[in-house]
């Protein structure tokens, strides 16, 4: 079997639950874990002769998020119906928009195996409310939670534009990153914040002739994990079944799986009833939405620096790692937070390893921001440039970033109280190198006569000297004074 | 130009929106449907090449509201009309397929 002789074309439709206080078209409260049908009202329940109101976040939040994938936004959107019949849709019909959508024709960039960035196109964004929940804990009965029933959720529809596995990895992590970097999403997974349906064929040459699979559909991938194995897995199926049976891509062959996180195996489900069955028509309920070039503005402004532009431009004008940028890049707060102190005038590495050594862990183990500790960009500026100076040494800069996180102040006089500025006065610590090494014949012997031991006893030495300063003495320093004296009792003989 | 519903197209309608139709009904569904259809094609009779479509029947747009929350009902309420609840849920026939519909 010749390796590698079909294309994986993998296209994503993304579920993404809007951060808004409430539902879409009613005023109860969106809330995770709570017991069941408490957040309901007539409106999310669907009873007769109650009409729907548009919550205005809800619409700036899916706009907002239109406009970070570089998306055209229609100046006129409407609401549709769209028929179901799920008892988890009280309706019988989810209000939904089909045409035209919140945002289209737009792209997202991720980052790309070569360590460079791929454009994915967006095909179109909308806003539609959500479903409720069923639970299948009532014996031979089925039970319906309306609490989800109604809440805001965003559509977000790529073109087939992902190649790999990886490729549909990096694109739902990046979308995780943008909704909350623009705050219209916490993005939380256990949640079910964001939900992956794969659309997934292959592209198999064979004698210069294209074959194409018919298309997988892999409904409610709700971790990256399932999401990335669910469509190598289904790569690797289709390219079995196409040995076996040679059958293509067809109008209709389009297939819908389920996902078992278990057998990690996708699972045939019922085939997918054709778009017109939906039955879209518009929604008399609602008022459609002009949306003007001064309210796009001043939802324009909210938008930020993307996350991926801001790794790059790390690792492009700081010189970071890739690794250290997309770790300082994960949320925006800390991103900014780095920024902000470089910006200041401290050195980047010095501040990156600050922040992701010792501000992240404390960060995580409060379970807080970095905003939120006691330290500011301006006093992390600072004891980085107090580091590179000499004035403490790398460790007390640790020490010193802990005990401002949690106490604040400024980094100056924290580090004289806790006696942490090092000794860089020669005329010191050249008594305490000569103090050490009269003290110490043996390993000074071991230096002079350049013996197997020499590197380590000069190591000794060295921190022999630091210790007898209390920790104090620059090692820098010490090192300089302690070589320049052994080189002259190794010269005198 | 008569177009008419014919059963098949009643049974499909039918099996969509998840109604038991016995043949009677079929039949007389499709007598009717096929009779209000014909009464609609008249409308196809009229020039609305220059006609906006009607998305909506008053000139209104942007009916907002603040996102603020509204008390909601107690479980009791919530459940006070439905057939059969069991543990605050709303009690329904078996559901075979785990199928989000959103
Ligand atoms: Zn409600």
């Amino acid at each position: 079997m010749e390796k590698k002789e079909y294309k994986i074309v993998v296209g994503l439709e993304i579920h993404v639950h809007l951060a808004a206080r409430t539902k879409l078209f009613c005023g109860c409260e969106l809330a995770y874990g709570q017991p069941p049908n408490t957040r309901v009202c007539p409106g999310c329940l669907g009873m007769p002769g109650v009409l729907p109101m548009m919550n205005k976040t809800a619409i700036e939040y899916a706009i907002l998020t239109a406009l970070a994938l570089h998306c055209k936004i229609p100046p006129f959107t409407k609401w549709d119906r769209k028929s179901y019949f799920y008892p988890d849709l009280p309706r019988n019909y989810q209000v939904s928009q089909f045409e035209p959508p919140v945002g289209m024709e737009g792209f997202i960039e991720i980052p790309s195996n070569d360590g460079g960035t791929k454009k994915v196109r967006i095909r179109r964004v909308h806003l539609e409310e959500d479903a409720g929940k069923n639970v299948h804990t009532l014996g031979n009965f089925s039970g319906v939670d309306f609490n989800r029933a109604g809440a805001p959720l965003l559509e977000i529809v790529t073109e087939p534009d992902m190649n790999s596995p990886a490729d549909v990895r990096a694109l739902a992590l990046e979308l995780q990153r943008i909704v909350r970097y623009l705050g219209v999403s916490e993005g939380d997974m256990q949640k079910g914040h964001m939900r992956f349906e794969p659309n997934i064929n292959l592209h198999i040459e064979r004698g210069g002739q294209v074959f194409k699979t018919p298309i997988s559909e892999v409904k409610n991938l709700n971790s990256f994990r399932s999401l990335e194995r669910s469509v190598s897995y289904e790569a690797a199926r289709q390219y079995e079944e196409f040995l076996e049976t040679g059958k293509t891509q067809q109008v209709g062959n389009k297939r819908t799986f389920g996902w078992d996180d278990v057998r990690e195996a996708t699972v045939l489900q019922r085939e997918k009833e054709e778009a017109h069955d939906y039955r879209y028509f518009p929604d008399p309920d609602l008022a459609p939405v002009k949306v003007s070039e001064q309210w796009l503005q001043q939802i324009r402004r909210r938008l930020c620096e993307l996350p991926l532009a801001m790794q790059n431009r790390f690792v492009s004008q700081y010189g970071l790692s890739a690794y250290d940028a997309g770790v300082l890049t994960g949320d925006r707060t800390t991103a900014e937070f780095f920024d902000r102190a470089v910006k200041l005038g401290a050195d980047p590495k010095r501040v990156c390893n600050l922040l992701t050594q010792v501000g992240l862990k404390i960060a995580n183990e409060a379970a807080v921001r970095i905003d939120e500790l006691k330290i500011t960009p301006e006093n992390l500026a600072q004891l980085a440039r107090m580091a590179d100076a000499g004035t403490i040494s790398a460790t007390a800069a640790n020490t010193l970033f802990e005990y401002l996180a949690r106490h604040g102040g400024d980094p100056d006089s924290a580090a004289r109280e806790q006696n942490l500025i090092q000794s860089s006065d020669s005329g010191e610590i050249e008594a305490l190198v000569d103090t050490v090494i009269a003290e110490q014949p043996q390993a000074v012997q071991d230096v002079v006569q350049g013996t197997k031991k020499a590197g380590k006893a000069q190591g000794f030495l060295t921190g022999q000297v630091i210790q007898k300063s209390g920790g104090q003495a620059n090692p820098k320093i010490v090192a300089q004074i302690l070589s320049k004296k052994l080189a002259a009792l190794k010269e005198g003989g | 130009m008569a177009r008419e519903i014919d059963e098949s197209q009643i049974r499909q309608a039918a099996q969509l929106a998840r109604l038991e139709l016995n043949e009677q009904e079929i039949a007389l569904f499709s007598r009717q449907l096929s009779a209000i259809v014909q009464s609609i094609e008249k409308l196809n009779e009229l020039d609305t090449k220059n006609v906006e479509p009607l998305i909506h029947f008053l000139p209104v747009y942007n009916v907002f509201r603040e996102d603020q929350v509204r008390p909601s009902l107690t479980n009791e309420q919530a459940l006070a009309n439905a057939p059969d609840h069991a543990d605050g849920y709303f009690k329904v026939p078996k559901i075979l397929e785990e199928n989000s519909s959103a």
